[in-house]
């Protein structure tokens, strides 16, 4: 068994005075794809969302616990939490282009806000990102077209790309099939497969049969609690927890 | 593994996010200092007489700015008179009867551009149609002027206010088998009553600090103005006529002229603020 | 009802046609001309309207480089810095500027800005940045620069407003987006926030234009009102709105008086072009992405 990528012990979270997350532990394995489902509600996303320190970000959002990224903190006096966001990426649940940006620009935010300059760098690293999210052939021609010409599948797969440019070391997705169609789900999906030879990949969904189908573990959220986490296919077989039972089999949420 | 952002990013963000609040500390620092040196110079100049005698002739020290007082008071309720029942009635329309017309939209486009008129167009325009012809300067025309300016935003601001009226409220009145008109006049208006009536207040309060449509309308007067059909002294119009002369004792008046006026201003806009949650004027645009 | 809302129509567009009609003496005698010459002489009735659209360019210009700056910095504070229960009364405050009478502003400007102008702010510009011709001359205290600060002070608060309203609209995903890229917060506002709102941005400067090129009092009463076209800021200048508000009452001929008129027929159409061009950029962000209120 590797070394953990994240290790999550006694996870709280708070909007102001409400408690949405409620003592998560778990440990993320790297080059796995780790899908968290439960109804909504329940505290998935908020959860990922303490992994790249976004959470904060919201008036009166508040933590306590412990989160170790490849061994080290991530909350913590003197650690910028800009620095975590580079190393772990987001794609969020509607597709979020930047409007005024070009496809190119893009996916080459993140690497300029980093310092890269040289535009043959940028060049390749920007066609690296585009083809491992499995866009570069729509856009190879079209690169300085705007971000928002391309359709809602294409759009999300663009926020892939932007998010792997950077090479983050776990990329988290926030139900980022809930607003696509059917055909576009299922070539972000396969995407996911592909991506997860190169990364360690975290994706919340409200849809059980797609984490069944692309998830190593799935952690099943209920209120704020994790009430499961296991190997997927022994979870979706026979789970262990009554509540998680009662989720996959379709009595509630 | 770093835990920071490189230092030129670090300070960069910094720098400018200080700025940012510097800044604000500057324009709020001016503010202040407006208010505080009007109210200062204003209230060592103020004096019984500033709001019962007549200006003094020129160059002698003393006297008040009665009539400029009264005059404005005149100019200011002949303005309502025009501006308000056009604006109020011309929302009242937009709101019910104008929502997606074209009709409606040519109105509000056309309130827009009125109210981006300078003000000294307003008062050429008041000039050429009541001035030029009457051959003579009168409280009439600086009305006239100003309460054209009153309009658009009369007109803009009743039918914000009839907008917010819920429709649950209107609905209610109609299923009480209340006709359209009496629904808007007896159960519509009056819950928007607060909200216009501020945006009256506010109105008034805008049109009485302006000088430039006053200035060859109303012109000027160091008597009293009788009825309609004379020229007129008006606070503003004083400010500007005493500050840029060469007289101390003018320029004293002046000063508690301005903070009168800064004082009605301020005023309504505080009430305003206090009597509506949300801030409901933007500078400039309707 | 319709009857009143319809008046309001015909009322802009009686005053577009009377502007017109009287000036049409002057429109005759000096045609386009008249844009481009600049002599100013009531006695030989020779009447040129640029040195008033040099000043009123100029002045409004000046503002235009203090406010934008100025303004958008304090909108991004009341935007992104600022917690809300701050953020609403400093707006508050921001925009009692704009409520602020002109002539007040004249007032102050008279006599508290010009002679710091004249002993202060100009001696220190000539002597650091004297090589430049804007900043050569005798410090007067009265002139276009202070006419331009001046002006800088009263529009600020239609930037601050409008901005703030439109950075408040930008969609919470957008930062995001860059923020879970690495990026710091300025980081943020530049690349991420103010993009998205740049064409209502737009729309606040335009509008602040348009308050700028129409004001008359504060700028008359700190010009120095004097119609010549000159290279440096710290000389007078006279604006449009300024000569129709110093020399209406003075114009002894017909000729005069037109010629005023046309001024102000200028004047009344750029106002309305800059304006229309403000609610252009401001309503194309409304209907884009989200509701933003003027």
């Amino acid at each position: 068994m590797s070394k953990p990528i994240f290790e999550i012990s006694q996870l709280h979270a708070w909007f102001g005075e409400v408690h949405v997350l409620k003592g998560i532990s778990l440990s993320v394995a790297p080059r796995e794809v780790t899908a968290l489902i439960g109804p909504s509600g329940c505290g998935k996303s908020t959860f990922i969302r303490c992994l790249n320190r976004l959470h904060e970000v919201i008036p009166g959002a508040r933590v306590a616990g412990e989160i170790r990224l490849d061994g080290g903190p991530i909350y913590g006096p003197g650690i910028d939490p800009a620095v975590i966001r580079r190393r772990v990426g987001m794609v969020f649940q509607k597709p979020n282009p930047f409007p005024t940006m070009s496809v190119y620009d893009n996916v080459a935010a993140g690497l300029r806000l980093n310092g890269m300059r040289k535009r043959n760098v940028l060049d390749e690293r920007v066609e690296r990102a585009l083809k491992q999210a499995a866009l570069w052939d729509e856009v190879k021609d079209a690169l300085h077209k705007s971000g928002m010409s391309l359709s809602g599948g294409q759009q999300q797969r663009l926020c892939i790309a932007r998010a792997l440019a950077v090479d983050p070391e776990v990329l988290l997705l926030d139900e980022p099939t809930s607003a696509l169609d059917p055909i576009a789900t299922g070539r972000i999906e396969e995407l996911l497969r592909e991506l997860r030879e190169s990364y360690t990949i975290v994706i919340v969904t409200h849809n059980m049969q797609q984490a069944a189908r692309i998830s190593d573990k799935t952690g099943f959220f209920l209120l704020g609690e994790l009430v499961e986490f296991d190997i997927t296919s022994k979870m979706f077989t026979n789970p262990k927890d009554s509540r998680t039972e009662d989720y996959i089999t379709g009595r509630f949420g | 593994m770093n835990t920071t952002i490189p230092l030129h990013r670090r300070l960069t963000n910094i720098v400018m996010l200080s700025l940012t609040g510097l800044f604000t500390l500057l324009t709020l620092g001016i503010l202040f200092f407006i208010l505080g040196y009007i109210t200062y110079h204003g209230i060592t100049a103020l004096d019984r007489d500033f709001f019962t005698k007549l200006p003094k002739p020129v160059g002698e020290a003393g006297g008040g700015m009665a009539n400029a007082i009264l005059g404005t008071i005149k100019l200011l309720a002949l303005a309502s008179l025009i501006g308000i029942p056009i604006g109020f009635f011309g929302g009242v329309y937009l709101s019910e009867y104008g929502k997606e017309t074209t009709i409606g939209f040519l109105v509000r486009f056309a309130a827009d551009l009125l109210n981006g008129f300078p003000s000294i167009v307003m008062g050429i325009f008041a000039y050429i149609l009541i001035v030029l012809p009457m051959k003579h300067f009168s409280t009439l025309a600086g009305g006239f002027a100003l309460g054209i300016m009153m309009i658009p935003i009369a007109l803009r601001s009743t039918e914000e206010f009839l907008t917010l009226v819920p429709a649950s409220i209107r609905e209610a009145a109609l299923a009480l088998g209340l006709p359209e008109w009496k629904m808007v006049t007896f159960v519509v208006i009056p819950t928007a009553f607060r909200g216009i009536m501020t945006g009256v207040m506010l109105n008034i309060a805008r049109v009485a600090g302006e000088t430039a449509p006053l200035l060859f309308t109303a012109f000027s007067n160091r008597f009293w103005s009788k009825g309609l059909l004379e020229p007129t002294a008006s606070l503003p119009v004083m400010i500007y006529t005493y500050a840029i002369a060469p007289y101390e004792d003018w320029h004293r008046q002046a000063w508690a002229a301005g903070m009168v006026l800064l004082m009605l201003v301020l005023v309504a806009n505080l009430i305003a603020r206090l009597v509506l949650h949300r801030r409901f004027f933007q500078p400039g645009a309707s | 009802m319709l009857i009143v809302a319809l008046s309001v129509l015909l009322i802009t567009a009686i005053i577009a046609l009377e502007l017109y009609l009287h000036s049409h003496l002057s429109i005759e005698k000096f045609g386009w001309a008249f844009l481009s010459r600049s002599t100013w002489d009531p006695v030989m009735e020779e009447f040129g309207a640029l040195p008033f659209l040099y000043g009123t360019l100029v002045t409004s210009a000046i503002a235009l480089l203090i406010a934008i700056p100025v303004g958008l910095g304090v909108a991004i504070f009341l935007s992104e810095l600022a917690p809300r229960r701050l953020s609403d009364p400093i707006t508050f405050l921001v925009e009692l500027l704009a409520a602020i009478p002109s002539v007040i502003y004249g007032l102050i400007g008279i006599f508290v800005l010009v002679p710091w102008m004249r002993n202060v702010l100009e001696p220190i510009l000539g002597t650091t940045l004297g090589f430049l011709p804007i900043f050569q001359g005798a410090p007067y205290g009265v002139g276009m620069l202070t006419a331009g600060i001046v002006l800088a002070i009263m529009v600020v608060p239609f930037i601050v407003s409008v901005s703030r309203e439109i950075l408040l609209a930008v969609p919470r995903s957008q930062r995001e987006a860059i923020l879970s890229l690495g990026a710091t917060r300025w980081e943020m506002v530049w690349i991420a926030v103010l993009p998205y709102a740049r064409s209502g941005i737009l729309g606040s400067i335009f509008l602040a234009l348009a308050r700028a090129l129409g004001e008359t009092m504060a700028v008359t009463m700190v010009i120095g009102n004097r119609p010549e076209v000159r290279a440096s800021l710290f000389e007078p200048g006279y604006t449009m709105a300024s000569v129709i508000a110093n020399e209406f009452t003075e114009a002894t001929s017909d000729l005069y008086l037109s010629a005023l008129i046309e001024i102000g027929l200028v004047l009344f159409a750029v106002t309305i072009v800059v304006n229309a061009l403000a609610r252009l950029f401001i309503y194309s962000l409304s209907t884009k992405r989200g509701a933003v209120r003027t």
